[in-house]
């Protein structure tokens, strides 16, 4: 059985994040009907709580939401706006008071989903956390590359760009891990964070024998507030050295694909072909990203026999 | 003449590394007479068998938040907290609003003092205006109002010109620079220990090549300048090697390290709970052993509790906002017995990098139970078992790590000048 919340795939064992991605495969068939709805969540009411700015994820669990027939609720606001306000706890007690039946949390720093769901009733469903993790980003890559490969044990995946900075590559690095594949990351010195190995993948020094090999390349947004000057020196020196193109792939395997987890830096981490053509997969990931939040939603807010929270609000 | 009798305590000072058991005797304030079988007719008495009787501890490193931030602690609150901790004298950081950078905010501090706080307070002055990092602060007339050391604190002074000057300053005045020692452009937001934690966790880690560096900068300047710099709450191995090499070659150098460094690494922080958010961050275990290596070796001086009391709604905040530091008076005693329990202190090592060391670096009085001195005098049960709830004691804020955990070693009674001014079931009586 799940745990009460989804705060990143570290905590999940590899049978739970088999459940989940048979689940979303699943519920990828309703995406294909014409009227796209079940009353799977009829009732329930969902809040998508994002104190960072998110267009994509924040749609596509409302979507999900919708498809499964919840009641959902979006609450947007920047950290900035909210901190003199009040705290996380009060924002958590507030929202409990409501009783919802899921709370879909995203923030700039790394935990507030942890603090928050240490103080709430609900279930929560992190959505990304600073540089901690973003599990079902992780997860519908996953799913994606399944559904290319047909298998995920055995595989090669190299992640290539900000790891020091990538939720999205944490829960990559575990997830991909827990399910047999083994995983590497390049990117320039000053973005591999210290005692990566610990996580039980290896850094590489070049593009070019990261990629070497590889059945998978998953490539990460670069911001480019972090391009100018702290960590690399300048957006053509990161594209020439760790953008990723058709030329950089002649060394992975000839049925390799690319993943990113959007929006992208045309140009700079990913070429524009790439970014719109195979091997690039970047629209299967966004289709497939509603399937596998509603088999979330369907998991973690659907369950009338949810474990009781031990301590609850202090 | 008042008279008070400590009563058949395993007497510890370190200044005579006298370790037996005995009978203390104070008298109009001083110490009269340590030996078996005191005549002590109409003395007061303590009974203080099974307990450790020692000389009040020295904290040289706390911050009271008055004026200006009254809301986390006052003199009167910290000064409480403090007796309860078994302190008699503690040093407080001039981060205070206004800053303590004038002799008039010194006097005031010493004045709220001496009507509000059961133990004595001993403040430490900015070394520059403002905490600013750039004009030094009037230390002779800082020092004439009461001034001990100079600080900046967690504000480290990092232009190099400015912290030469403070150091060849400070020989004038013949007080010690206490450097809080971080390269704030390494930390650079840093917010844990840079390392396996910090990358698991995705919090912005904080090197410790940061303390490092500005040790090393530290040391040096105050080998050239002839200055005693003083150390604030080392956290890395790094820093206490650099340590011992500079005190091998003389340089006027001391040091402290605080009971949260020597007690809890990084792996505390797993959970995000802002209660384990401090500066310098918690470091790794090779940390850890080594500063409990250099506090026994003699490298690091003595224990500094770093009492920094924040609001609850302060801490209630994500990882990053929130303010760093915790309470330190009351769990102190409890959490460096572990030394001790370890068999890496003897309790008469323990009680020196508590009282004698910290005293002597602020060149005060205490430390020491000699006849004639003034009776600063802490009994501590070292095997007292109770549970530490912040809302119990006496500190108006409630920020630890160590809530609701189970402690072994109390601080029984405190006395400073010869009056008990704490004592465990009565709480504090003076003022």
């Amino acid at each position: 059985m799940m745990g009460r919340d989804l705060l990143g795939i570290e905590d999940l064992e590899r049978h739970e994040v088999e459940k989940i991605l048979e689940t979303a495969q699943r519920m990828q068939e309703v995406g294909q009907r014409d009227v796209k709805k079940v009353p799977t969540l009829r009732g329930r009411t969902l809040i998508n709580l994002f104190f960072e700015s998110s267009t994509r994820t924040l749609i596509s669990f409302e979507i999900a939401g919708k498809r499964l027939s919840a009641d959902v609720v979006n609450f947007s606001s920047t950290r900035s706006s909210l901190k003199k306000a009040e705290t996380i706890l009060d924002t958590a007690k507030t929202l409990d008071a409501m009783d919802p039946d899921a709370v879909v949390v995203r923030h700039s720093v790394a935990g507030v989903p942890k603090r928050i769901a240490d103080a709430l009733d609900a279930p929560v469903i992190n959505a990304g956390d600073g540089a901690h993790e973003h599990p079902t980003q992780a997860l519908l890559d996953m799913l994606t590359v399944l559904e290319e490969k047909g298998r995920i044990d055995g595989l090669t995946v190299a992640i290539v760009g900000d790891i020091l900075h990538s939720r999205v590559a944490r829960s990559n690095i575990y997830g991909f891990q827990k399910l047999g594949a083994e995983v590497r990351v390049v990117a320039p010195p000053p973005m591999i964070p210290i005692g990566i190995e610990t996580l039980g993948v290896k850094a590489f020094p070049s593009l070019r024998e990261a990629i070497d090999g590889a059945d998978v390349v998953i490539v990460l947004r670069i911001q480019r507030e972090r391009l100018e000057g702290a960590y690399v020196p300048s957006i053509r020196e990161y594209a020439a050295t760790f953008g990723v193109d058709r030329a950089a792939l002649r060394f992975a395997k000839d049925d390799v694909i690319v993943l990113h987890p959007g929006p992208v830096n045309r140009g700079v981490e990913l070429s524009h072909d790439l970014a719109d053509r195979r091997p690039g997969v970047i629209l299967d990931q966004v289709r497939n990203g509603v399937a596998l939040r509603m088999a979330v939603l369907y998991l973690f807010a659907g369950r009338p026999d949810r474990p009781p929270r031990e301590g609850g609000i202090t | 003449m008042t008279r008070l009798l400590i009563q058949g305590g395993r007497v510890l000072d370190p200044s005579t590394s006298l370790d037996e058991v005995a009978d203390v005797l104070i008298e109009d304030g001083a110490i009269a007479a340590v030996g078996a079988g005191l005549d002590a007719t109409g003395a007061e008495r303590l009974d203080a068998a099974g307990c450790w009787v020692a000389p009040g501890f020295v904290d040289l490193h706390t911050h009271l938040r008055e004026p200006g931030q009254e809301y986390k602690e006052d003199i009167a609150s910290g000064g409480r907290s403090a007796a309860a901790g078994g302190f008699a004298a503690i040093a407080c950081m001039a981060n205070t609003d206004p800053v303590n950078d004038d002799p008039s905010v010194t006097e005031y501090i010493l004045a709220r003092a001496r009507t509000d706080s059961p133990v004595r307070v001993y403040p430490v002055a900015a070394a520059t205006r403002g905490l600013a990092g750039e004009v030094m602060t009037e230390m002779s007339a800082l020092l004439e109002a009461g001034a001990v050391a100079f600080s900046d604190d967690g504000k480290t002074i990092m232009d190099s010109g400015v912290m030469r000057r403070v150091f060849e300053y400070s020989t004038l005045v013949h007080a010690p620079v206490i450097v809080h020692a971080e390269d704030r452009c390494l930390v650079r937001g840093g917010v844990v220990n840079e390392g396996p934690v910090s990358t698991r966790l995705g919090l912005p880690g904080n090197p410790a090549v940061a303390e490092a560096v500005h040790v090393a900068r530290d040391l040096m300047l105050a080998e050239a300048t002839g200055a005693h710099v003083h150390i604030a709450h080392v956290s890395t191995a790094q820093a206490v090697d650099l340590l011992r090499s500079a005190r091998q070659r003389g340089v006027h150098a001391t040091a402290e390290v605080t009971p949260h460094h020597l007690a809890l690494t990084d792996e505390a922080t797993a959970g995000y709970d802002t209660h384990t958010k401090m500066a310098p961050p918690l470091r790794s275990n090779v940390d850890v052993l080594a500063c409990r290596a250099g506090l026994v070796d003699g490298t690091i001086d003595a224990i500094a509790t770093d009492h920094a009391p924040h609001a609850v709604h302060e801490k209630e905040v994500d990882f990053v906002e929130a303010p760093p530091g915790i309470l330190g008076f009351e769990t102190a005693v409890p959490v460096t017995l572990d030394l001790v329990r370890a068999s890496e202190l003897t309790p008469l090592e323990w009680v020196r990098r508590l009282s004698t060391n910290p005293a002597r670096i602020l060149r005060k009085p205490g430390g020491r139970l000699e006849v004639g001195v003034p009776a600063d005098v802490v009994v501590v049960d070292p095997e007292r078992r109770w549970t530490y709830d912040p809302a119990k004691g006496f500190s108006k804020s409630r920020n630890s790590p160590w809530a609701g955990q189970e402690m072994e070693g109390r601080p029984v009674a405190t006395v400073v000048g010869g009056q008990v001014v704490y004592h465990v079931d009565r709480g504090v009586l003076i003022p």
